[in-house]
């Protein structure tokens, strides 16, 4: 068990000329689980290599356990990791997969049996003991991949999309049970994905990367509520979050053609701002169930049932270039396409974020 | 039973030929005509006497005073030349494997004895180590007397030095067959390894040489089948100071002009070839499973 520094991480691949990870510093708490999140290609992998010691930075440090290991090879790091391509070597019996660290570590060989017996029961994988590799499913592999790290006793855990390669159902019940085995092992652990629902569910806290760095860090819920930037709300949640071009002037906010008091904070601003919403966020109702003139109205262009909401994808204000809104409303709620609907924005769901630099303009 | 081409019908009865003799026949017929047929003649030849079946064909091979020797140097080439070769190799394909600078030119390099034929390689060689050859002249102009590599009476000198010259010629034979093989395996196994706690050699041992084994294997057997024709490289260097088994098979069919033993010899090396590949193929099949 150990904390992690990163500071100032640089890496430029040779021959590349952007760079892969740009000045990233973060710090992981003894037995925290942090998720790195981000689309394909902004970095996740090259700062997890960094830290495995398969990739050295260009600048930056990272010490794990107090001790600088930013130079170090890997195998002199105590780290076990979780790869996307499984690399579950196929020259060696299961069993002999998930005693491999152990084995390289000089562990006694009885000491090896129990701690693979015990992991294979914990990951059902008793059965498979003596098979090879070739002979089993995705998911026993990926099974297989995590026994072999999970018996390591290693300072740091680090997994690399370790559910990408899933279907989508196995992933659904192995996040749970992974999310169970990680919290009960205490690792501190270091987790890669582009899938914002496997970030928000598993992690003590996520970090939101683009291009290289960290936007935002946080715990899932408040990244979630409080995107740092219409990036980050656009990346995170599914649908991800509406965003309407708006006005203040003179205390007052414009968004869609509705006017009402703008919140404290943006009182001495003037001028254009992005409005952010989440779709869940928004009320909905019929155009003839409340008497109120207070919302906006809207056209139905879309209706998707999901089963547990109904997802509206509806368009406000007429003219050339009206905003399309994602609305989720509850699954009774009944629409076709064409229909008007009103929906209610309420003054706390709404996140504010500056027309310019997309950055959150918070309280 | 309708098989897969029962869609091509002619109008007549359907063909009973099944599609395998089509495409199995015509290479089983070449192998058949160039190299089934001539061995058959070859262990006839070396049985054949003038009343039907005669042993003494063999016997005055294995009466012959440079039988064995060049059974024990042919055998001794084999048992130091092959390991030193795939060690080396291993090393070359290794290094490559790093991406070292330059590393396609050093590969192509390494791979130019391939390319040159093996009685050119040994005439180069001879050049080097013959008596006034390069290497002498470098010992003289160092102020060092020179050696007589090659005489017959330095037995040890000719073997090294058919050693080292088909070293040079053949390794880089190993070299392909190993760069190709370590090509097929991801650097995932080895990241994996080297983050579960293995050094270079343990990952050397434990992940890059099995799943290299299918490779080696090859090499092994093409390596050792070629050892033993070792011939010209040899013969340019040693004439027959340094005698082996093809190099005896020609003496006999030229020099002698005695076609019976030549075809005994001939087959005294498929035999060797034969049984080491049987003996690779079970060894290597064993410890995989
Ligand atoms: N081995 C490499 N050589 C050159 N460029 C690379 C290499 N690996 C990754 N990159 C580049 O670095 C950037 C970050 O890649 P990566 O860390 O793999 O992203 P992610 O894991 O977030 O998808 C990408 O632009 C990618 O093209
Ligand atoms: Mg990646």
């Amino acid at each position: 068990m150990a904390e992690i520094r990163m500071e100032g991480l640089v890496k430029t691949y040779p021959g590349g000329t952007e760079r892969a990870t740009d000045d990233v510093s973060l710090d992981v708490a003894d037995g925290e689980f942090v998720v790195l999140l981000g689309p394909s290609g902004c970095g996740k992998t090259t700062l997890l290599r960094m830290l495995a010691g398969l990739e050295f930075p260009d600048a930056g440090k990272i010490t794990i356990g107090g001790e600088d290991v930013t130079y170090r090879a890997p195998q002199d790091r105590n780290l076990s990791m979780v790869f996307q391509s499984y690399a579950v070597f196929p020259h060696r019996t299961v069993r002999a997969n998930i005693g491999f660290g152990l084995a390289m570590r000089k562990v006694p060989a009885a000491q090896i049996a129990q701690k693979v017996a015990w992991a294979a029961e914990l990951l059902q994988l008793t059965p498979y003991l003596d098979r090879y590799p070739a002979k089993l499913s995705g998911g026993q592999r990926q099974r297989v991949a995590v026994a072999r790290a999970i018996v390591m006793d290693a300072d740091v855990l680090l997994m690399d999309e370790p559910l990408s390669n899933l279907d989508a159902l196995l992933r659904l019940s192995f996040r749970a049970e992974l999310k169970k085995i990680v919290q009960d092992l205490g690792t501190t652990t270091v987790y890669v994905t582009h899938d914002q629902g496997e970030a928000l569910s598993l992690g003590d806290r996520v970090a939101v990367m683009r291009t290289g760095r960290i936007v935002q860090l946080g715990d899932p819920l408040e990244v979630y509520d409080r995107p740092a930037d219409t990036f980050v709300g656009g990346f995170l949640g599914s649908p991800p979050m509406n965003f309407l071009p708006a006005t203040v002037h003179d205390g007052q906010l414009s968004v869609a053609g509705h006017a009402r008091p703008a919140p404290a904070h943006l009182q001495g601003h003037s001028g254009d701002l992005v409005v952010g919403v989440r779709a869940e966020h928004i009320g909905i109702s019929g155009i003839n169930d409340t008497d109120g003139t207070n919302g906006i109205e809207a056209r139905v262009d879309v209706v998707e049932p999901t089963g547990s909401a109904v997802l509206l994808t509806t368009s406000v204000g007429a003219g050339p270039g009206p905003a399309v809104l994602k609305v989720s409303a509850p699954p009774t709620f009944r629409a076709r396409p064409g229909d008007t609907v009103r929906l209610d924005l309420a003054p706390d769901a709404l996140r504010y974020y500056d027309a310019e630099t997309q950055l959150a303009l918070e309280p | 039973m309708p098989g897969p081409t029962a869609g091509r019908a002619t109008g007549s009865a359907p063909s009973r030929i099944p599609s395998v003799v089509w495409l199995v026949g015509p290479s089983v017929l070449l192998m058949a005509l160039l190299f089934g047929w001539p061995m058959i003649a070859g262990i006839v030849q070396a049985f054949a006497g003038p009343e039907g079946f005669t042993l003494a064909h063999v016997e005055r091979m294995v009466a012959d005073p440079y039988f064995w020797p060049s059974v024990r140097n042919t055998l001794l080439l084999i048992v130091v030349l092959i390991p030193l070769q795939f060690a080396l190799a291993l090393a070359m394909a290794l290094l490559l494997r790093t991406n070292p600078r330059f590393g396609g030119l050093y590969f192509y390099v390494w791979a130019i004895p391939l390319a040159v034929s093996d009685l050119a390689a040994g005439l180069v060689w001879l050049a080097v180590l013959t008596d006034r050859g390069y290497l002498n002249s470098v010992l003289a102009g160092l102020g060092l007397t020179p050696v007589p590599w090659l005489a017959f009476d330095n037995p040890v000198s000719l073997f090294v030095a058919v050693l080292v010259a088909e070293l040079w010629r053949a390794t880089a034979l190993v070299l392909v067959i190993v760069v190709a093989g370590l090509q097929g395996i991801p650097k995932d196994y080895e990241e994996a390894a080297a983050v579960f706690g293995a050094g270079p050699w343990q990952r050397l041992r434990h992940v890059l040489l099995p799943l290299l084994r299918p490779s080696l294997q090859v090499a092994l057997i093409l390596r050792t089948i070629l050892a033993f024709q070792t011939f010209a490289v040899a013969q340019a260097l040693t004439g027959q100071n340094f005698p082996l088994l093809v190099g005896e098979t020609y003496r006999w069919y030229t020099i002698l002009q005695n076609e019976n033993v030549a075809a005994a010899l001939a087959l005294v090396v498929l035999l060797l070839s034969m049984l080491t590949s049987v003996i690779y193929l079970r060894t290597l099949r064993q410890a995989q499973t």
